[in-house]
């Protein structure tokens, strides 16, 4: 529906507004619309940070069972990941940060989907449904 | 372009109050505003109120704390105040316990709790 692009501390701040808008639209509740919204924002800067840049693209998904739900998915052209199952592991971290970003991450939606080559950027793809 | 978090004093306490959505570079910049301020001033408290916080990440909780164990090297205590239900549930979730931060509900009783300790 949405596709935004990641280039900037700016860039991650406006993926942050639009998912909130989508996620309030959308009826989650206003713990779930903070949850998601966390989520978006280490997922938007590990595609900076890691990714060299990439794309956030936002959409409203409808479930089986008549729910809906916030999908976001992050691209980016980096080095890709080595080890996912690694990389998910909390703590673990390739610089500076507390290695709680992609973990975190995980944790704070409903779904989430991570497809990544190493040399061939990476992919994560998160939902969050309504309640 | 960077938004600044304005910092206030007030006797011998620092007051801030982030109403901005926050990106990393203002943290950042935050963190550094502070330790000038409180080697030039003298503060013994610093008060971050995140009333206005609608998100707090791993790595602006990451800054937070920064700031706290800052502050301490210049004799100086955080209390940070005003966190969001939503913003203390995601953080739990998130992993970050904010270890070595002191919280208040507002800005008044972290100033007792500054007074108090002082």
């Amino acid at each position: 529906m949405e596709e935004l692009p990641i280039r900037s501390g700016d860039d991650v701040v406006r993926v942050r507004q639009q998912v909130r808008m989508v996620a309030e639209k959308t009826g989650l509740s206003l713990v779930d619309q903070t949850k998601v919204v966390t989520a978006a924002s280490e997922l938007a800067r590990n595609a900076l940070v890691h990714g060299g840049g990439g794309t956030a693209r936002i959409d409203v998904v409808a479930s089986d069972l008549g729910k809906s739900g916030v999908r976001i998915g992050f691209t980016d052209g980096g080095p890709g990941i080595g080890d996912i199952d690694l990389a998910l592991t909390d703590g673990w971290t390739t610089g500076q940060g507390l290695g709680l970003g992609l973990s975190g991450a995980r944790r704070l939606v409903d779904e989430f989907e991570l497809t990544s080559k190493p040399g061939g950027g990476t992919s994560v793809v998160v939902v969050k449904w309504s309640r | 372009m960077t938004e600044r978090v304005p910092i206030l004093k007030i006797s011998s306490t620092l007051f801030v109050s982030i109403q901005i959505d926050l990106q990393d570079e203002s943290v950042v910049r935050l963190q550094e505003d502070l330790a000038d301020e409180l080697a030039a001033t003298g503060a013994r408290g610093v008060i971050i109120d995140i009333t206005a916080v609608e998100i707090v990440d791993s790595f602006i909780g990451r800054m937070l704390a920064t700031i706290g164990s800052i502050s301490r090297l210049f004799d100086a205590e955080t209390v940070l105040v005003g966190m969001r239900p939503a913003v203390a549930i995601t953080l739990t979730e998130l992993g970050l316990s904010l270890r070595g931060v002191r919280t208040a509900l507002n800005a008044e009783k972290g100033l007792a709790l500054l007074n108090g300790s002082s």
